[in-house]
Parts: structure tokens; sequence; C-alpha cells
């Protein structure tokens, strides 16, 4: 993907999340951050910080004082008068601050707990094997778009209720929502204008109060806070948001450690004939791969590490770069399967810690030990062919796979 | 003989649900309704769970778990 920016012409004063260079390996840009100037700034998207060690991204992200989680998505744009003010924010509790965020959050915890995320495991073994029987006999094939994609959105999709065959509709919002960052202010005010993603939710909802059942949906138009109802705004945004947060992220993390194997033959055949480490193994791809970095905008004025952070500023938080710190990890540009130290923050830090890890892992153990049982030898068919998402969420969107 | 015995514990103001102990040791932790942890029982550890409690510990990205040697 090209940057509709200018190249960027120094990262400690001018980095882009958006460049290519960041998109195509931003593992260089941050270790040579974390030598010279652990906390960079950028004035693009009108002022962004940039922390790079695991110390200062935990700090951040245990600081709700002095960061707000009002938008966790840097881009032009920043929250306007329209949205839903803080703590509530457009998409709760993603987008909420204490004390709101954990009423939020608390509603959601318990569908998204180990025990009931458990229960979804024959489901998802189940679509992976019908995926990877739908590629048969394929020499090579794109393991991103026919594969890796598939399984996050068909669960959720069962998760919330909607029909399935509805899980196309959303590869496209999704990347409009997390990709297309570098849009002018017009481009994309005119985008979250259209709407549609909004008027497929509000259909889904009234179907759902007409006729409840049990799924995610039918869950959140019957909650109450206080004994109210759910207002629609908030029904709607948490919808949203669980659709963006469980498809790009665990797409992007299946995709990432299918291309890790595919160019490490020797951990990819320890792996087929050592399949009780894929515990430890889906945890160091999570470590090594992380694809998720969050944001932050700065709630008040102050000195963050001699710099002067001020209201209103974005802040990266980069968790992919704290979990490749060799302050806080042996050897961190190295993937090991069996790494048995790992207190990785692929999954954030502190209050807003991914609401779904737990399906999140699931869904890559599943989807590998079920890979690696039909292709246990793969390589890469064309290295020069790989792509990697731009943005916040990173992970391979073209992953042409060789069948050995 | 004396033997050492140990005992874990979940800080409940640091857990944020992240599951990696009751994954990791469910002879040791469980999780509530909201997914947070807690030690089983009061948290000793069986000699032979000795090896599941630290790499409980050493997995915590909270660092919200303590293992403490008791006397016996």
């Amino acid at each position: 993907m090209t940057s509709r920016h200018a190249p960027v012409a120094d990262w400690t004063s001018d980095f882009d999340h958006t460049d290519p260079t960041w998109v195509a390996d931003p593992y260089p840009i941050w270790e040579d951050l974390r030598q010279k100037c652990p906390v960079a700034h950028s004035d693009r998207y009108g002022g962004t910080w940039l922390p790079v060690t695991h110390e200062y991204v935990s700090e951040v992200a245990y600081d709700t004082e002095h960061f707000t989680s009002r938008s966790v998505v840097v881009s032009e744009v920043r929250p306007g008068p329209e949205d839903l003010p803080a703590p509530i924010g457009v998409a709760p509790p993603i987008t909420s601050d204490p004390p709101f965020h954990s009423i939020a959050r608390r509603m959601l915890l318990p569908a998204f707990g180990p025990k009931p995320i458990a229960a979804l495991e024959p489901f998802t073994r189940d679509l992976c094997r019908q995926l990877l029987k739908e590629t048969a006999g394929q020499a090579t094939f794109d393991a991103a778009v026919e594969f890796a994609q598939h399984i996050p959105v068909r669960v959720i999709v069962q998760m919330l209720g909607f029909p399935q065959e509805d899980a196309d509709i959303f590869r496209h919002f999704i990347r409009q929502v997390l990709e297309d960052v570098d849009q002018s202010p017009e481009e994309r005010q005119e985008l979250i204008n259209q709407g549609e993603i909004d008027a497929y939710m509000d259909n889904q909802i009234a179907e759902h109060v007409a006729n409840p059942r049990d799924d995610l949906t039918s869950f959140l138009v019957q909650a109450e806070i206080d004994g109210n109802k759910l207002a629609p705004e908030h029904i709607r945004g948490t919808m949203v948001l669980l659709m963006i947060a469980g498809i790009d992220t665990t797409w992007s993390a299946i995709g990432a450690s299918l291309w890790h194997l595919a160019r490490h033959p020797g951990d990819r055949r320890r792996l087929s004939a050592e399949p009780a480490l894929m515990d430890t193994a889906v945890e160091e791809f999570l470590r090594a791969y992380a694809p998720v970095t969050m944001a932050r905008l700065v709630a008040q004025d102050f000195d963050f590490h001699g710099q002067q952070l001020k209201e209103g500023d974005w802040l990266l938080l980069p968790f992919p770069s704290a979990n490749r710190d060799p302050a806080a990890f042996t050897d961190p540009d190295t993937v090991q399967l069996d790494r048995d130290h790992n207190r990785h923050a692929a999954f954030g830090l502190g209050i807003h810690r991914c609401l779904g890890s737990n399906l999140a892992r699931m869904e890559l153990r599943v989807a590998l030990q079920e890979w690696m049982a039909v292709y246990p030898e793969f390589e890469l068919a064309d290295p020069s062919a790989v792509t990697w998402s731009s943005g916040q969420v990173r992970g391979p969107r073209t992953l042409p796979l060789r069948i050995l | 003989m004396t033997t050492e015995a140990y005992r874990v514990h979940v800080d409940p103001d640091k857990c944020q649900g992240h599951n990696r102990c009751y994954s990791l040791a469910p002879e040791l932790f469980d999780t509530d309704d909201l997914g947070m942890a807690s030690e089983l029982g009061d948290g000793t550890v069986a000699p032979d769970l000795l090896d599941k409690a630290r790499r409980a510990v050493a997995n915590c990205p909270e660092y919200a778990i303590s293992l403490t040697e008791v006397q016996p």
C-alpha cells in the first residue's frame, strides 16, 4: 500500500505509521528509537507521540488520568462534538474511560471468558477444516485471503447471531476503518457519514429485538445499566467494536504465524513433530508478531519523561515494540517456540486488556493446529508478493504459499 | 527433614483477566464469571506443581502473581 503522505525524513521527529518503510518492517525503526529517544514525536496527524520501550508503553497503558481512550485510532480526524463524549466514547468499552469503562466492560466480560470461549472451539475447528478442504488440490494459494481472514469474521458473526452469508460485508468495512487512516479529513468524514454499517447494525438490532435468541446481539439489546436499557448508540458502537476488534487482529495473527513458519523450516518441522509445543508457540507468535498498536489522546498537558505532551495530542501505543524490547525479553528478535518466560503485551496491559484475548488465542491455536495437520510443509511462493496492512493492525494481507 | 512449602497468590487489583495462569496451571488457579483469576484454596502448591506455579508467575503480563515460601 502506498502512503498519501510525504516520505518520512527522520523517524525520531517525523514518524508516520502509514509510511511504506514502517508498513514493510517496523521492527528496525523501533529498535533504533529505543536507543535514541524512547519517546519520539511527529507533527503528523496534528501531533503524535510514540513511546517504544516496554517500560514507557506500560506506563501509558496504566495511566488513565493523563491519557484518554476516547479515540484509539490515530487519523486526521479527532473525535468531534457530535460523537459520544468521554467517558463513553463511540465504541464502548474500548473508547471509554473510568468510571464508565468498567460498567460497559463488565457487561461483556462473561461472554469472552475462557469457559464460554471453549464452547466455540468445535465450531472454529469445523470452519478451519472446511476452509482447508476448499484449498485442496491447489499448488499455491493466498493463505491470508483464502484461509486466515475468514476464521475470525465467521466466528464473530456466529457470536453476534448475524447470518453467516453476511460475513463478507464486513471485510470491506474493516479495511475502511483501520487502513485508510491517511486519507484527508474530508475523505474520511465522508466515509464515516456514509453510515452503511450503522444501517446494517440497526437492522440487526431491530430483528433481534423482535426475535431474541441466545447470541450476543440479543444479550446487548436486553442488557441494562442501572435499570436502563443501553442507548442505541452504545449497542451499535459495541457491535461495531466487536466486529472490528475481532477480525483484522486475529486475521493478522494467523497470517503472521504462517508467514513465520513458511520462512523457518526448523520451527515448522519442530512444531509438526512436537504438537505439545503449540501453547508456547502461540504465545511466542503473539509476542513476536503482535498485530495491534493502540492509541490514546493526551487528556491534559504534562511532562512525560522530558517530553511536553499537550492536551489533544495523539499517542501511539506500540505493544509490538514493547514485545521486542531487550530490557523485557531475552533475545527478543528470535522466535523461540518453547519460550517459557513470556509476559508479552500483545493483548495490551491494564484496564483495556483485549476483551477477546481468549477468543483470539483459541482461534489462532485451532487455525494453526488444523493447518499443520493438512499442510505440514509449505513455503512462500513469492516473497516479493507478500503485502502487509497499513495502520495500527499489522499482518499479511497477501500471503501466497506453495504447498510442498 | 524439612521441606519448603510454597503458596501462590493473585493480586486482584493487578489481575486484568489475561488468563495465562488458568491456562498454564488449572490445578492452581481458577477464573470467575468475569474471567478474573484467583488461586484455588489457600494457594498451597504441591511439590509436583512447583514448576507450573513458576511458569504461571513468569507468564503473567501484569505481574499479578506471587509465589512465596511459607514456613511449614
